[in-house]
């Protein structure tokens, strides 16, 4: 149907994929397969998606950036869902999606912050069992 | 006295009419002169109804309409099809109810994005929504 393709960078133990333009079904699809076999080839930490670019997310999209979440996760790596437009929140709430134990982000560099920190903490888990709790940011 | 000024009809038949469909509809928030965030729920509306037709209905037919009430714009959506109709309203209309392993936000999400929603369906001939969004 089409050869569009949604990029996926690597950076660091991080993959970055910024979405823009038209979201349409099969394109979701696709991300999701894509970024999945990613994450599990390169073993990435983390994943950044970008959707400052969209101004519309609905129901569908929406799903699929939680089962990205939940897939990654499940694989050791963490969603971030960075960027969000105010009309695209305020819509996805008043639809009555709130993306359950998604983490966000304002923007790329908040949302690597983040990233680093919760790695960090793992890390430091290993290690030292007392203190980490403690410091461990909770969404 | 409901006014109507422009109209456009788009048939939808496959998944790329979806966007289309939401291209369509901003185009004419931004004409009508809504706001970003009720053009955004209202394309937001659309674009889960007309996943609907798709999903439930194998597509169908939208058009799109200026409307306009004494000095008040709005926009004015019809998704019609020839599906099966939906068997229980009430329940579709639920949240978190869904025949396709969805999310079930579909209809009462779109319900929520709107400022007038109405349905019609019958059994075995199609299901009609009208849903209309007013200039604040």
């Amino acid at each position: 149907m089409s050869f569009e393709r949604i990029p996926i960078l690597t950076m660091g133990e991080f993959l970055l994929v910024t979405i823009q333009g038209e979201m349409h079904d099969t394109l979701a699809t696709t991300l999701q397969r894509e970024l999945t076999a990613r994450v599990a080839t390169q073993g990435a930490r983390g994943v950044l998606l970008d959707i400052s670019g969209l101004s519309m997310v609905d129901s569908f999209m929406g799903r699929m950036v939680s089962t990205i979440a939940s897939i990654t996760r499940m694989m050791d790596a963490e969603t971030v869902v960075v960027g969000m437009q105010p009309a695209v929140a305020i819509t996805l709430v008043e639809m009555g999606l709130t993306l359950p134990g998604v983490l966000t982000a304002m923007n790329v560099e908040r949302g690597m912050e983040l990233l680093r920190g919760r790695l960090g903490f793992a890390r430091e888990d290993s290690n030292d069992y007392g203190e980490s709790e403690r410091d461990a940011i909770d969404f | 006295m409901t006014t109507v000024s422009r109209n456009e009809t788009l048939s939808i038949s496959e998944e790329i009419d979806v966007v289309m469909a939401r291209n369509k509809v901003r185009l004419f928030a931004k004409e009508a002169g809504l706001g970003l965030v009720d053009e955004t729920k209202l394309i937001t509306a659309a674009s889960e109804l007309t996943r609907n037709m798709l999903l439930y209905a194998n597509g169908g037919t939208i058009s799109i309409e200026h409307v306009s009430v004494a000095e008040t714009a709005g926009v004015r959506i019809r998704f019609e099809d020839c599906g099966p109709g939906i068997v229980d309203l009430a329940l579709a209309m639920t949240d978190g109810y869904s025949s396709n392993n969805g999310l079930g936000l579909g209809l009462p999400g779109a319900r929520r994005l709107v400022d007038e929603f109405q349905i019609n369906t019958k059994k075995g001939e199609g299901t009609v929504i009208v849903v209309t969004k007013w200039k604040r």
